[in-house]
This record gives C-alpha cells, sequence and structure tokens, in this order.
C-alpha cells in the first residue's frame, strides 16, 4: 500500500461523442494494490473511463497503460490480466452458477475448481440456483466471482453495490477488502461517499469529464475543514445506518 | 499466467454452454422435435390408407347383392349405411360424401338389379373416381361370364419400393425444422445476448468474436443434428420412412443438414441485426420462413403448384434442401448426385453472409 507504484496509469484521456465530450483529457495514476475510487455524479464519466481501461470501448485521444500493456497494442494481454464485473451484465441464460463458472474458465482459459469459486464469495448454497433467480447481494457478489476467476492483478467494480440493502453493502466491502489483502488492485465506482471512505485508499472526482480532485479521503475531508466548512448539524457519533445495523443485526441476509 | 491463450478451448466451452442452453429452452425443442414431429405423425397416419371416398347407400336399398358385396370389398370406397335421406341429400351439396346408391331388384326378368347413383358436384374430384370406380366395377360385373369380342385387357403390376407419405413428408419437416432452428434460434440468442449484455462481458474477457460465433453455431448445429437423428428413427421405425442404404443414407441426410442449417443461420444473424426490438424478431423470421414453409415443397410437390409460382418456388434455398433430402432418403443419391442443390444453397450462404457481416451489430 505504501509503495507508489503505478499499476495504471492514464494520460490526457479523450472520449468524444459526435455531439460532446464525455472525458475531457483524465490524467491518474493508479497505485498496486490500492483501492481506488472513482467518485462523481451520474454521467460525469466514470463509466466510460473504465471502459476504456477495460479496452471495451475505443478512446479518442490520451494514453493508458494497465501494467505496462498499452490499451492500444496489448488490449488482449491486458484482459488476461484484469477482472471485469460491468455495471449492468448479463449472464447467460439457462445455466446455473456452476455451469457459469465453467463457461467462465473457458473465456479465460484458465482451469478452475467453480466451486471453490463460488465458496469465495459465500455462494455455494446457490451452485445449482440459476443467476436470475439470486438476490441482489447475491447477483453483485457472483459478478464479482466471475472477475476472480483468472486470478487478476487488478479488478474493476462498477457501482457492485448500487441497490442494495446495509446488510449486503457491508457484506460486499468485506469481500472488496479481502480481495485487496489477497494482493488485488481494485478500481471502484460508487455513489456513496460513507463507502468511499471506509473502503478506498484513494478517491478521484470527477465532474464534466475532468478529474477535480485526487486525494485519501483523509486529506480532502482535512482541505474541506481548513477551509472553513462545517456541517450545519453536529454530528453525532452513529448515524441512522448504525441504528439500522445495529436493530436488524450484521448477519448475512439472502433475500 | 505465462501459457498461450487457447482459442479452442474458449470455443468449445461457449459451445457446450449454449447447448445447455438451447436444451433448456422451450421453444428450441419444441421448434426443433415437437412441430416436426406432429406433423410425422399426423401425415404418417393419414398416408397409409391412399386415397378414400365415401359412398351412402340411401335408406331402403337392398343389401344382399352383388354390388354392394363388391362395393364392400373395394379398398377405395368407404360404405356408409346409416344415413338419413336428409343426411345424405345434406352430405351430398357439401361434398362430404361423393355419392348416393341405390340398388334394388329389378321387376323386369333381366337385368337382376338396378342400381341408381347420384353424384355430388360439390367435390368433382372424389365424384369422379366415384364414378370410374362404380364403371369398373359393373363393367366387371356385367362381363363376368362373357367372352371379350374385340380384346382381352391383361393387368399386372410392376412392383416398385413403395413411395410412402412419410417419404415425401419427412424430409420437408425435417428441412423446415432446421430453417425455423437456424432462423429464430440465431435470431433469437445473438439479439438477446446483446441486449442482455451478456456478449459485453463476453468481450472483457480474451474470447475472439469468431470463437463467439462458432462456438454458438457448434451447439446450434449439435442440437439441430440430435433432432434430426431423432427424427429420422422414429420415421423409420414408426412409419417405415426409406433409407435406402441404412446408415449410409442418414449420414448423407445428416451432411445435408448441416450444409441447410449453416445456410440458415446467415438468416438468423440477418435478422438479429436488423431486428429493433425482440418482439420484431418473430415477424422478420416468419416473412423468411413462412413463405419457404408453404412453397419449398414441405408438404406438397412444387410440381402441383401453378406454373407462375414454381420460379418462386425454385429460388428458395429450402427447395434445394428438401429436394436433395428426397433424393438421397429414397432414390439413393450420393452426395455428388445432389450437387446442383447443393451448389445453390451455397450460393444462398455466400449471398447471405455477405449481408450478415453488413447488418449485423455486436453491441
Amino acid at each position: 500500500m505504501d509503495s507508489n507504484n503505478a499499476i495504471i496509469s492514464v494520460r490526457n484521456l479523450v472520449k468524444s461523442y459526435a455531439d460532446f465530450k464525455a472525458v475531457k483529457g483524465l490524467s491518474f495514476d493508479v497505485y498496486e494494490n490500492e483501492i481506488f475510487g472513482l467518485l462523481g455524479p451520474n454521467g460525469a464519466g466514470k463509466t466510460t473511463t473504465l471502459e476504456i481501461i477495460e479496452t471495451l470501448r475505443e478512446k479518442t485521444s490520451g494514453e493508458i497503460f494497465v501494467d505496462g500493456l498499452s490499451v492500444d497494442q496489448d488490449a488482449n494481454a491486458i484482459k488476461r490480466i484484469i477482472g471485469v464485473q460491468l455495471q449492468a451484465a448479463g449472464y447467460y441464460p439457462n445455466l446455473n452458477l456452476v455451469e457459469l463458472m465453467e463457461l467462465f474458465a473457458g473465456l479465460y482459459g484458465v482451469n478452475i475448481k467453480p466451486m471453490e469459486m463460488l465458496e469465495k464469495v459465500n455462494l455455494q448454497d446457490k451452485a445449482k440456483a440459476k443467476y436470475k433467480a439470486l438476490s441482489g447481494g447475491q447477483k453483485q457478489r457472483f459478478s464479482i466471482a466471475t472477475t476472480l476467476l483468472n486470478s487478476p492483478k487488478i479488478i474493476f467494480l462498477d457501482e457492485p453495490t448500487t441497490g442494495l440493502d446495509p446488510q449486503a453493502r457491508r457484506n460486499l466491502w468485506d469481500l472488496i477488502t479481502e480481495i485487496r489483502k489477497n494482493g488485488t488492485t481494485v478500481v471502484i465506482t460508487t455513489h456513496y461517499m460513507d463507502e468511499a471512505e471506509q473502503l478506498c485508499d484513494r478517491v478521484a472526482f470527477v465532474e464534466h469529464g475532468e478529474i477535480i480532485a485526487l486525494d485519501t479521503p483523509d486529506n480532502l475531508i482535512d482541505q474541506l475543514l481548513s477551509r472553513g466548512f462545517e456541517r450545519k448539524k453536529e454530528v453525532k457519533k452513529a448515524n441512522l445506518e448504525d441504528v439500522f445495523i445495529s436493530l436488524t443485526g450484521r448477519e448475512w441476509r439472502e433475500g | 499466467m505465462n501459457k498461450p491463450y487457447n482459442h479452442t478451448k474458449a470455443t468449445l466451452a461457449l459451445a457446450k454452454a449454449s447447448f445447455r442452453s438451447i436444451m433448456r429452452s422451450p421453444s428450441a425443442v419444441v421448434f426443433t422435435l415437437a412441430f416436426p414431429l406432429i406433423f410425422i405423425l399426423v401425415f404418417g397416419f393419414l398416408g397409409g390408407g391412399g386415397i378414400k371416398v365415401d359412398l351412402a347407400i340411401a335408406p331402403g336399398s337392398d343389401l344382399e347383392n352383388p354390388v354392394i358385396k363388391t362395393l364392400e370389398s373395394t379398398s377405395v370406397v368407404k360404405l356408409l349405411k346409416d344415413k338419413t335421406a336428409a343426411e345424405i341429400d345434406q352430405e351430398l351439396e357439401k361434398g362430404n360424401i361423393a355419392g348416393v346408391i341405390d340398388v334394388h331388384k329389378n321387376i323386369a326378368p333381366q337385368p337382376a338389379y338396378l342400381a341408381d347413383v347420384r353424384y355430388t358436384s360439390a367435390a368433382p374430384d372424389k365424384g369422379n373416381i366415384l364414378k370410374s370406380v362404380l364403371n369398373n366395377l359393373m363393367y366387371s360385373l356385367n362381363s363376368r361370364d362373357l367372352k371379350p369380342s374385340v380384346a382381352e385387357f391383361r393387368e399386372s403390376t410392376v412392383h416398385g419400393r413403395t413411395y410412402r407419405t412419410i417419404d415425401f413428408i419427412l424430409p420437408g419437416q425435417l428441412g423446415f425444422s432446421l430453417l425455423s432452428t437456424g432462423v429464430f434460434g440465431t435470431a433469437f440468442v445473438f439479439f438477446s445476448l446483446r441486449q442482455t449484455l451478456v456478449i459485453k462481458r463476453f468481450f472483457a474477457t480474451p474470447v475472439k468474436r469468431a470463437s463467439i460465433i462458432l462456438g454458438e453455431g457448434l451447439a446450434r448445429i449439435g442440437f439441430a443434428l440430435l433432432g434430426a437423428i431423432f427424427i429420422i428413427l422414429i420415421g423409420h421405425f414408426f412409419f417405415h420412412f426409406t433409407l435406402i442404404h441404412g446408415a449410409l443414407t442418414v449420414l448423407n441426410m445428416l451432411i445435408l443438414s448441416i450444409i441447410g442449417l449453416v445456410v440458415f443461420m446467415g438468416f438468423g444473424f440477418v435478422v438479429s441485426g436488423i431486428a429493433k426490438s425482440e418482439s420484431t424478431i418473430p415477424p422478420i423470421a416468419n416473412i423468411i420462413t413462412l413463405p419457404q414453409f408453404l412453397l419449398s415443397g414441405t408438404f406438397f410437390s412444387i410440381d402441383h403448384f401453378p406454373v407462375w409460382l414454381q420460379p418462386i418456388s425454385r429460388a428458395l434455398p429450402l427447395t434445394y434442401l428438401n429436394d436433395a433430402m428426397r433424393k438421397v432418403a429414397f432414390e439413393g443419391a450420393g452426395l455428388w448426385d445432389v450437387k446442383l442443390q447443393i451448389l445453390i444453397m451455397l450460393v444462398w450462404g455466400v449471398g447471405i453472409y455477405a449481408l450478415a457481416v453488413k447488418v449485423f451489430k455486436w453491441e
């Protein structure tokens, strides 16, 4: 975490569509083994940026290196060392989780034991279930499991906790922390600032296709306070979500 | 991580996944197996008897006479004995029965019986068949004890292979099954994989586009061949479908099936590319499959179509698949003997894939 080895470097990334510029010259580095957050409102260009790094979208200009590989020349080599969880993705219809795992093992060209992968995300009991039949949290955990198949150096998670209840969200945080502990770099987008504060080592704020701030959550908060910011209401030592969790329990929920 | 990426493995993984998915999809199973089987069952059972015409016996008619006795043993005529005069008149007008016969003893000594027959004009073909059957029967009855004065008519029959209805219907149904699984299956799968972002997720893996197409194609071919084998075996063992050279004929039919299916899948790729939503797939796919279903000799030989319609029939790829299948199965032709049919299918294939490359969409 303290080594500042950039595993992803993005320089002057521009993406233009026919009528508007979605990304206007982004530059940033993601360090090895950190959890890096891309934050910002909808339409700010987070997903576009992510998908360009994942080699799923063409960029208009700029340079991107992922683990020393250029997205222009080595797209396929990059795909082999990253894991991608898309904001909205479907899985092959009519297949159960084990069969989907076998499919992705083939697509990544790796030999894995489907059940072991499902155990990693605590879905072993759902091995014979169809993806459609899973709850929101289970779906996200399964998606993350498919990103881990090729033992990637970096995984990209695009709004993995959107729409989840507090338990499922916390549960996913634990999973993401666990993945990072095993040496994987994590790039995540989210709308939840408490989540970013809790999970991310560094965050970049994206607005209108530009980065308007990039630092550790702590530093960003301190900078704001030093500019004389004060909350309107005195902060209590707990918030309503803490009440929710303490009342309903933190244990695993499926539903 | 350093070993080279294995495209074959990826393709086969996709083929396996797709095959499992198809086998669990009710619509695929219904279109490929159930539909053709129902038609085969219907025609298989219908086909046994050949032509039959219904002849009613008028109430009050004498039943114990040589005319009725001979009619009873004529396989073409089905005698209806318990109809009232009113019912008979009604059905004659509708053409449901071909005619009515009333036999009674003659008061004069010669001939012994009189037979009054009324034919229907509502179904002229049935009426005419009945007329010639009756003429023939009366002639044999009346001339039984006479020496012919002009020429004696001596009949014999050449014994050939029996061409049953199933020999015509089964190849047509097989062709149609391939057409619908090729067009509908392919169109729906690629459209929905694209729409549900399954393909996008695939693109985040190192898999090549060619592997996706090939994997899907292999699965569909595998499934269609299983269906073909099933249809052929049911036809052969339950309805005496003719397979002249046995297993070799089946093999030739399967090779033809693959060629046909690959061509038809091209239509499916085009449909998946031009359909704007899931609900526009069936109409577009039907525009491709229905005319072929009706005009490509699936149920009737295209020789029976009006002359102006025949060139249209002869332009459709299913016509040539059906034609080749029948030649192979019943006449025992080899693949080389149906090279013209195969060539025309391949020409269709080249054309349709050229179009598919233009209109197919990945995202």
